[in-house]
C-alpha cells in the first residue's frame, strides 16, 4: 500500500524533474542493463528535441547491438547494411542538403567491415554526425574480438586474450579520422557517469550544431561497455572500462575547429 | 516539336538520359569499359543543368548503399558500372530489394569470371535474373540492344523500379556501351520538389514533416511470421511484374521455320544472320527479349509450336538457354551457341551453327 503510496507522488506532475524525451519510442530498449547504447541513443534524441530538428532528421541505424535503433528513435531512420552507414548517410545529406544526417555506429560496423565507408565519408568532409559506440567487442554476435578489442583481452574468437603479434593492433580509427582535412570536430566521451553523460550531451549538441554550419564531419565517439560480451556485471564493466578503455582510448576532444588539439 | 538527334556513345546516351530524366544522384567508381557514364556526367555538370548530385564513391560497396540512402529518401538515384563492380554491389542490391528502393544500375557487362577480360560478354545472366545477392528476390532486367534502347531504359526503368519499388538493372555489354549511333533525346523532365516527393512517396525518409509518424527503411524483421509475410508480398509483387512488364520483339518470325533467341549484342548479330540464312533459303526469324526479368516464356513456347528448332545466341557458356528451355517444354529443339572471354561471334558462325546443331543434327 505504502509502495503505490510514493509511486504515484512520483508521477505526479509537480514532483517531475525527468521526462522521457518524446523522440524515444515506447518500445522497451533491447539492450542488456546497464549497456551503454541505450543511454546514448537517449541524449541523441534528447539534443534533436532541444535543437528542434525532429521534422528535419535522417538517422541511419548500423547492424551490430543497434541495429534496431530505428525502433527506438522516434526520427525517420534508415537501417544500412553491416559497416555502409556513412555512404548512406553521404547520399542521404548530398541530396537534402540542409537535412541534419546522422549515424549511429558500433567498432566493428564502423572500424572493421566499414573503415573504407568511415574514412572516405571523412575524408570527403561530408557534412554529417557520427556517433560511434566503442564497447571493443562484437557485441551482437556474442562478444567476437573487434579491431578496437585491447591487448590481451578476452573474447570468444581471442579467449586466450588478444595477442597482438597473432591479432594485430587495437585500431583507435578516431585518432585516424582526426587526422583527415574533412573532419571538423572529433571528440572521445563516455555516458557512465551522470558527468560524463551531461559531456556526452554537450559534444553531441555541437556535433549538430556544427553540422548546421557545413564545415565538415562531425564525429563522436562514445566509449562503452558491453558486459555481456565482457562477461562481467554492469558494475563491474564499468570499473574495467574505466580501467582498461580509457587508458587506451583517452577521454577528451581530439579535433576541434578543425584543429588537432595537443597533448588531448 | 522536332526531337533532338545526336551521334552518342552508348554509355554517353545513357549519362545524357540519366540528366535529362531529372535524376537526383548517381553514385559510381570507375571501371571499364563503362567509365563514360561518369566522365559524361562530370563534364556535362549536371549540377549546373539540374541540380543533380554526381559523386565518385569509393567503391562499388559504397555506390550502391549511397544509392539505398538516395532512394530511401524518395530520390531518384542511379550507377553504372561492369561485371565485377556489378558483383561488389550484390548484397546492396539485395538490401534495396529487401527494403523495397527503387534505382537504376546499369550493367556494361565484360568477360569473367575474375577480372576475366574488358572485351564485350554476356556472362552475367544467371546473376542478373535468378538474383545475384541473397535471399528470394529479382530484378527487373532490360535489355538494350541499340543505343537508343541505352537512353530510353534509363526513363522506363525509373518508371517500372518507382511502380513497383524495386531496383531495376539495365543489362547491356561492352559493345553497346561502346559504340556509337544516333540518338533520339528527349525534352527535359524537371526532378522533383522535396514537397513532390512527400506526396509521391510517402514512405520515404524525408523527415517527419508536420510531425507525422516516423518512417523507417529498412530490410531487416526478425519476426519469421513477418518476414514470411514480407516475403510473400515481394514475391507477388514479382508476379505482378512477371504480368504487365514482359517486352520482347520479333522479327522475321512469321514464315519462320528456325528461330533465333538473342538479346543485347547478339540479337544484333543475330540479325546479320538472319540475312545470311535467309539467302542461303533458311527461314529464319529472332525473339529478342527486351526484359529477361521477366522472361518472355509464353512467347518463346509460342514459337516453339510453329518452328523446328531454337537456337539460343548468348555471349557466354550458355545461361539464357536453360530459360527457352523451360519456356519450351520438350515442344521443339532447343540448342545453344555462344562464344566467351570476351568474342563476339561472327554473324556466319551463327548461320553454320544453326546448319550443324539444328538442321542438319
Ligand atoms: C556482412 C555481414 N557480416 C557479418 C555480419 C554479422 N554481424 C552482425 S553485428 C556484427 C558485429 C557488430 O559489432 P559492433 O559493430 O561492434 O556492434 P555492437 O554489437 O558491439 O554494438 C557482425 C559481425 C553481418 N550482419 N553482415
Ligand atoms: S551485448 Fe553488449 S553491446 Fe549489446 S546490448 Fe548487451 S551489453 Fe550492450
Ligand atoms: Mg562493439
Amino acid at each position: 500500500m505504502a509502495e503505490t503510496t510514493i509511486k504515484s507522488e512520483i508521477i505526479n506532475p509537480e514532483n517531475l524533474v525527468y521526462k522521457k524525451t518524446d523522440l524515444m519510442t515506447d518500445k522497451v530498449l533491447s539492450y542488456c542493463p546497464g549497456c551503454g547504447h541505450g543511454t546514448t541513443h537517449r541524449i541523441i534524441m534528447e539534443v534533436i528535441e532541444e535543437m528542434g530538428l525532429m521534422e528535419d532528421t535522417i538517422g541511419i541505424a548500423p547492424v551490430g547491438c543497434s541495429v534496431l535503433a530505428y525502433e527506438f528513435m522516434n526520427v525517420d531512420m534508415q537501417q544500412a547494411a553491416h559497416g555502409r552507414a556513412p555512404a548512406l548517410a553521404t547520399a542521404v545529406k548530398r541530396l537534402m542538403p540542409h537535412k541534419t544526417v546522422f549515424t549511429y555506429q558500433g567498432d566493428g560496423d564502423l572500424a572493421a567491415i566499414g573503415t573504407a565507408e568511415t574514412i572516405h565519408a571523412a575524408n570527403r568532409g561530408e557534412n554529417i554526425t557520427i556517433v560511434f559506440i566503442n564497447n571493443g567487442i562484437y557485441g551482437m554476435t556474442g562478444g567476437q574480438m573487434a579491431p578496437t578489442t585491447l591487448p590481451g583481452m578476452k573474447s570468444s574468437t581471442s579467449p586466450y586474450g588478444r595477442d597482438l603479434g597473432m591479432m594485430g593492433h587495437p585500431l583507435k580509427i578516431t585518432e585516424l579520422v582526426a587526422q583527415l582535412p574533412g573532419t571538423h570536430y572529433v571528440t572521445r566521451q563516455a555516458v557512465h557517469t551522470p558527468a560524463n553523460v551531461r559531456k556526452t550531451k554537450k559534444a553531441i549538441r555541437k556535433a549538430f550544431e556544427l553540422q548546421k554550419q557545413n564545415v565538415g564531419m562531425s564525429f563522436v565517439e562514445v566509449v562503452s561497455n558491453c558486459n555481456s560480451g565482457w562477461k562481467m556485471t554492469p558494475v563491474q564493466a564499468n570499473h574495467w572500462m574505466v580501467e582498461n578503455m580509457f587508458p587506451y582510448y583517452p577521454l577528451g576532444d581530439i579535433k576541434v575547429d578543425g584543429e588537432i588539439v595537443e597533448n588531448n | 516539336m522536332e526531337k533532338e538527334l545526336r551521334l552518342m556513345k552508348g554509355n554517353e546516351a545513357f549519362g545524357e538520359a540519366a540528366i535529362r530524366a531529372g535524376t537526383d544522384g548517381y553514385f559510381g567508381y570507375p571501371i571499364t569499359p563503362q567509365s563514360e557514364v561518369m566522365e559524361y556526367l562530370m563534364a556535362e555538370k549536371p549540377h549546373e543543368r539540374t541540380g543533380m548530385v554526381v559523386l565518385q564513391a569509393e567503391s562499388e560497396v559504397a555506390s550502391i548503399n549511397m544509392l539505398y540512402g538516395g532512394a530511401g529518401c524518395g530520390k531518384k538515384v542511379m550507377t553504372s558500372s561492369s561485371s565485377p563492380g556489378i558483383s561488389l554491389m550484390q548484397e546492396g542490391i539485395s538490401y534495396m530489394a529487401g527494403a523495397e528502393l527503387p534505382c537504376v544500375i546499369l550493367n556494361v557487362v565484360r568477360g569473367g569470371p575474375g577480372l576475366g577480360t574488358i572485351q564485350p560478354s554476356q556472362s552475367d545472366y544467371f546473376q542478373s535474373t535468378k538474383g545475384g545477392g541473397h535471399g528470394d528476390y529479382r530484378l527487373i532486367t532490360l535489355a538494350p540492344s541499340s543505343v537508343q534502347e541505352m537512353y530510353d531504359f534509363v526513363g522506363l526503368g525509373f518508371e517500372m523500379a518507382f511502380k513497383y519499388r524495386t531496383p531495376v538493372l539495365v543489362l547491356s555489354d561492352g559493345a553497346i556501351g561502346q559504340m556509337m549511333e544516333k540518338v533520339e533525346i528527349d525534352a527535359q523532365v524537371p526532378r522533383l520538389t522535396e514537397e513532390e516527393i512527400r506526396n509521391n512517396y510517402p514512405w520515404a525518409t524525408t523527415g517527419r514533416y508536420k510531425g507525422r509518424e516516423r518512417n523507417i527503411i529498412t530490410s531487416l524483421d526478425l519476426d519469421p511470421a513477418r518476414q514470411e509475410r514480407h516475403n510473400e508480398a515481394l514475391q507477388r509483387k514479382y508476379r505482378e511484374i512477371e504480368k504487365n512488364e514482359i517486352r520482347f520483339e520479333k522479327i522475321g518470325c512469321d514464315d519462320a521455320d528456325y528461330l533465333f533467341v538473342a538479346y543485347g549484342t547478339s540479337a544484333r548479330i543475330c540479325q546479320k544472320s538472319m540475312q545470311l540464312a535467309r539467302e542461303k533459303g533458311i527461314k529464319v526469324g529472332i525473339l529478342r527479349p527486351i526484359t529477361l526479368f521477366p522472361f518472355p516464356y509464353a512467347e518463346v513456347e509460342k514459337m516453339a509450336e510453329k518452328v523446328k528448332g531454337i537456337l539460343s545466341v548468348e555471349m557466354s557458356a550458355g545461361q539464357m538457354v536453360e530459360d527457352i528451355l523451360l519456356a519450351v517444354k520438350g515442344k521443339t529443339k532447343v540448342e545453344h551457341y555462344g562464344r566467351m572471354g570476351g568474342i563476339i561471334p561472327a554473324p556466319g558462325e551463327v548461320v553454320d551453327a544453326l546448319e550443324q546443331k539444328l538442321i542438319k543434327g
